[in-house]
This record gives C-alpha cells, sequence and structure tokens, in this order.
C-alpha cells in the first residue's frame, strides 16, 4: 500500500469519526427533546401544585414557587373545613382502595384457575372456550353499560362499592385467564403428569406445583388489574355517584365543579393524588408493569 | 356420584368464568342489540320498532359530528403514536446511555388514567395561564394558542394529549420487536455494504409487520372507545364539537333518555371494533397454530 493510500484511509476514517459523533449527537438531541415533551405535564403538574394563585398568574407553567406551599395539597386531601360543596379527596381515595383490593384478589384468582384448567386439563373445544373468554378483552363497554346498569339495580348494588367490584372481577377475568393461561401453556406438561401418577389431585397440583412457580405471572396480573381499575373512570361514573364514587371520578367532578375561581394548583394537587399508586407501581415494578402491557395487551 | 365429581372437577372450576362471561359479555350484547331495535326512550320497551333507531341516529348531526371526530383522532392518533414510536425505538437501539432512564420516561404515561392525564392537559392548553402565556412571556407577544376553546382546533386538543399518553407504549412494542430479531441479519446485511439506514429502512422495519399490525389493533381500539379523556379534558365543547361515539352513547342513555338510540350508538361501535379484532383473532390464532 502506497504512503498516499494509508494516508487518505486515515483521512477517511477521520471523516468518518465526525460524522459518527455529529449523528450521535443527533440522536441524544431527539431522545432528550421527547424526553422533555413527556416529562414537561408532570412537571408543570408539579410545580404548579406547590405555587399560590397569586404565583400562578404573575408567573408561567415552567416558574418554580417561590416557596414549598403545601396548602393546595391540604386542600385537595382533606378539604377546607366548610359543609357544603366542600368536596375532597380523602374518602374517594378509601373507596378506590376498597374497591380495588378485593376485585383485584378475586378476578386473579379466577383467572389463575381458568388458565390452569384451559392448559393443564385439556379437553375437546377447550381452545373454543379460550376463544370465548377472549373475546370479553376486546368488547367496547359502551354495549354492556345499559344492562349492567340494570342488573346492578336489580341486584340492589347499584350506586355502591360492592357493585363497581362486581363489574370490574366480571371484566377482568378475559385479561386474568389471558395471562395465566399463556403463562401456563410454557410450562411442561410432564411435571403435571408426574405428580398426578402419584396420586395428586386436580387442587393439590394446582396449590403444591403450579401456584409456587407462578410468582411472577401473579405479579403482573396483579399490576395490571390494579392498574385498571384504579384508573377506571367509563363504570365508576356510570355506575356510582355521590359518596360511593371511586378515585377518577371525584377528580373529575372536582375539576369540573365551577366554583367562583379555579384553583389551578389544588387541581394539579388532586390529579397527583389519583395518578400516585400506579405511578408508584409504575416505578417499582416496571418490568411487570410492561410486560403485562405488551403480552396483555398484545392480544387485548 | 364422587367419581362423576372428580373426572368433571376440572369443568366445574372453569364453570363460574364462562357462566360470567356468557352472561355479562354476551348475554347483554344481545340484550343491548334487541333493544336497538325497540323505541325505548327512558325504560327498555320489549316489542319491536324496526331500524327506526338506526335511521334516527344516522340523521343526527351530533352522531355524524362523533363520528367526523373519531375518523380525525383515529388516523391522527394511529399516526403520529406509530411515528412517534418507531423513532424513539430505533434511537434507543442504538447503543444509548441512561437507555433505562430515557425508557421510563417515555412509557410513565401509560400507568396514568385518562382522568389524570386530560386533567393535566387541560391546565397546560388552557388559553390565558397556560401555554399562551409562557410564548407571551418569553417573548412572543403575539403568540395565541386557544385551541382547547376553538371549535375547530379543541379535537386536536384531544389528540395532544391522547399521543403523550399512548406513544411510549408503541415505542415499547416496536423495541421488544427489535430486540427479538437476530444480530446476525444486521450484521450480515452490514458486511454486504448496507449502511445503517438501509439496514432500517429495507430490513427491520418491513420485518416488524406483526408488530406495526398489533400498534394498530390496540391504537384503533384506544380511540373507538376513548371517553375519559374527552370528559376530562373539554367535556365534548365547545358546543358539540369534540362529541365521540363512546360520549354520544352514554349521554343518549343516561342524560337524554333515549335508550333505544344509545343502544343503537352502542352497536355501531361494537361492530367498529368487532371489524378490526375479529381479523387480528382469527390471523394470531392461525400464527399460533402453525408455530
Amino acid at each position: 500500500m502506497s504512503v498516499n493510500a494509508i494516508a487518505s484511509y486515515k483521512q477517511l476514517e477521520q471523516q468518518s469519526k465526525v460524522k459518527n459523533l455529529i449523528l450521535r449527537w443527533f440522536l441524544y438531541f431527539i431522545l432528550i427533546l421527547f424526553a422533555s415533551y413527556f416529562i414537561f405535564p408532570l412537571y408543570v403538574m408539579i410545580v404548579t401544585s406547590f405555587k399560590t394563585m397569586e404565583e400562578i398568574r404573575q408567573g408561567t407553567l415552567l416558574t418554580l414557587p417561590g416557596e414549598l406551599n403545601f396548602k393546595s395539597w391540604a386542600v385537595a386531601w382533606g378539604g377546607r373545613g366548610y359543609g357544603a360543596g366542600d368536596t375532597f379527596l380523602r374518602p374517594y381515595f378509601w373507596n378506590s382502595i376498597k374497591m380495588v383490593v378485593p376485585a383485584v384478589v378475586v378476578s386473579t384468582f379466577i383467572g389463575a384457575m381458568t388458565g390452569y384448567v384451559l392448559t393443564k386439563w385439556r379437553f375437546k373445544g377447550d381452545s373454543w372456550i379460550f376463544l370465548f373468554l377472549l373475546f370479553g378483552c376486546f368488547i367496547p363497554f359502551q354495549a354492556i353499560l345499559l344492562p349492567m346498569a340494570r342488573t346492578l339495580g336489580f341486584l340492589g348494588i347499584s350506586n355502591s362499592i360492592l357493585g363497581l367490584v362486581v363489574v370490574h372481577i366480571v371484566y377482568g377475568i378475559p385479561f386474568t385467564t389471558l395471562f395465566f393461561r399463556n403463562y401456563y401453556v410454557s410450562i411442561p406438561n410432564e411435571l403435571i403428569k408426574a405428580a398426578r401418577i402419584d396420586g395428586a389431585g386436580f387442587f393439590k397440583i394446582f396449590f403444591k406445583i403450579l401456584l409456587p412457580i407462578s410468582a411472577p405471572i401473579i405479579v403482573v396480573t396483579v399490576i395490571w388489574q390494579f392498574t385498571q381499575i384504579w384508573n377506571d373512570f367509563l363504570f365508576g361514573a356510570t355506575f356510582s355517584f355521590g359518596k360511593a364514587a371511586p378515585i377518577q371520578v371525584a377528580l373529575n367532578n372536582m375539576v369540573l365543579s365551577s366554583t367562583s375561581v379555579k384553583e389551578y394548583n389544588v387541581d394539579m394537587a388532586s390529579a397527583i393524588i389519583a395518578g400516585i399508586p400506579t405511578l408508584i407501581v409504575y416505578v417499582l415494578a416496571g418490568k411487570y408493569f410492561i410486560r403485562g402491557l405488551t403480552s396483555g395487551a398484545v392480544k387485548g | 356420584m364422587f367419581k362423576w365429581l372428580e373426572k368433571n372437577l376440572p369443568k366445574i372450576v372453569l364453570a363460574p368464568a364462562v357462566g360470567l362471561i356468557s352472561w355479562f359479555v354476551y348475554g347483554f350484547i344481545l340484550w343491548t342489540f334487541y333493544i336497538s331495535f325497540t323505541n325505548s326512550k327512558i325504560l327498555p320497551k320489549y316489542e319491536l320498532w324496526g331500524v327506526g333507531q338506526y335511521v334516527k341516529l344516522w340523521a343526527s348531526r351530533k352522531w355524524l359530528i362523533a363520528v367526523d371526530n373519531l375518523l380525525i383522532f383515529t388516523v391522527l392518533f394511529l399516526v403520529i403514536c406509530i411515528v412517534i414510536g418507531i423513532i424513539l425505538a430505533i434511537f434507543l437501539d442504538q447503543k444509548i446511555r441512561a437507555e433505562g432512564v430515557l425508557r421510563t420516561i417515555y412509557l410513565y404515561p401509560m400507568a396514568l388514567s385518562f382522568i389524570v392525564t386530560g386533567t393535566a392537559w387541560k391546565w397546560i392548553l388552557n388559553p390565558t395561564l397556560g401555554i399562551q402565556k409562557l410564548f407571551i412571556d418569553m417573548g412572543f407577544e403575539n403568540f395565541t394558542f386557544d385551541w382547547l376553546v376553538n371549535r375547530d382546533m379543541a379535537i386536536y386538543t384531544i389528540v395532544i394529549a391522547g399521543v403523550w399518553q399512548s406513544s411510549g407504549f408503541v415505542m415499547a412494542l416496536f423495541l421488544a420487536g427489535l430486540r427479538s430479531i437476530e444480530d446476525e441479519i444486521v450484521k450480515a446485511a452490514k458486511i454486504d455494504g448496507a449502511n445503517l439506514f438501509t439496514v432500517y429502512w429495507k430490513i427491520l422495519i418491513p420485518m416488524m409487520r406483526p408488530v406495526f399490525f398489533t400498534s394498530f389493533v390496540i391504537l384503533v381500539h384506544i380511540s373507538i372507545k376513548s371517553y375519559d379523556l374527552i370528559v376530562a379534558l373539554t367535556q365534548g365543547g365547545p358546543g358539540i364539537s369534540t362529541t365521540m361515539p363512546a360520549l354520544f352513547m352514554t349521554q343518549a342513555a343516561f342524560h337524554k333518555s333515549q335508550v333505544g338510540l344509545s343502544a343503537a350508538s352502542a352497536m355501531m361501535m361494537f361492530m367498529a371494533v368487532a371489524a378490526v379484532i375479529i381479523p387480528y383473532l382469527y390471523s394470531e390464532l392461525r400464527r399460533e397454530n402453525v408455530s
């Protein structure tokens, strides 16, 4: 190779390095640009919730509060302390907890059992049953709202937390079944066969063999159900009002209630309170959250 | 007796789920379907009335606006979410520093409810103290941004908030898809002299067809059902300019005592979803049977 060729090769390499560097910078620039688009509303919510109304009128969305002012948080959570028209989130937050916990537990358990039967005790036509259940993941709930409202009334549990628990259990079953079915399908049948030869029955196999290795899918399912039910608005707004409302409905009522002055700081504190449980779950168990989203939502 | 019980135990355990879904999903849809052919007003009536409610529905200006809005929203929501999702996924796939942090930021809106999302964006887009004031105070004195209260533009504010909530999810789907492709394919293409752009454009993106399909189905599904976001952001206003089918349905059912009409609108939504979902389920099942 001539000296000349080596020189031009080096030059070429240099050029491509510069080009690469520019490309990298561009890459990071775009990624950070989008990151700021996603983070912007959260930032605005947090700073607004700590401002006084005076500061809100004086400054812009981005300006920081002069000091951390927790008053809006106190009002959002516990109210102003006078009677009529004083809505605040505390009772509704507990409503949501009382609704979410039983609904998640029961729907997860039913899903685990159905998933177990559909994969380990197969019978003729079982895949049709799976399809039959799976379809429930996709229906637009508007198609069942009217009869559901009548049914809850008939059962005497309309406008109650119990009613919402029932609704969320029923419409959670397709998803929980899907999760467990897809998980159990990957567990070797030999394990079950061996246990059956040893004389283990239906429930023993489930509780002694499958359940101990189900932790990952239980976490995925519980997170999925928790997020769905906590964030639900349609069922909450349709089947409950007044004191039995879950938190999303209460948040919406609070923000829409047209008192004389719009208090954006209280609105933002309320929105954060309503969003914080699911955010915490997402930050703590993001991996499982995403797995649920991609496997549950890929099919649901 | 005991033998029978033991033999049928799996089916007995399956029965509650099947029973509940039969009644609460299929039975209820049939009921709604039936009611859509009656002249039910405030309470359901059971004598058949023919297709009158559907005629009324498609003659209603509000419903036509709702369908129009749904089309605008779906197209924009779909295209923007998928474009942002692909760009972010490809860029994140370049051995980026702090990938985990960025991914967390892109996806966290998915953990928030549409009511929280709508509440936040309503404040940001508010024409007096929101984004408009931000730009005016930055020195753009004639900057106006009043989409939220502008009849012609309000529907786009719903797109902005919807995209913010859901595009990170599309990113996650595409990233998972890209990561599942063998490195060998990319290496082989590079040895053959293809540059990175060609590798993505000609090889990887075409290989993402199932992911496109999945994102399409999920996003269309979200948009047909979209209700909470509109309630929180615009309540269908100004006027009725941002009404969508889901909002139309609940208003007809629970505020206007038009049970028959709302059943008809619910069935239209159901059919729209079914038209997207049934081919999808069919192809998914075929793929599963092949593999």
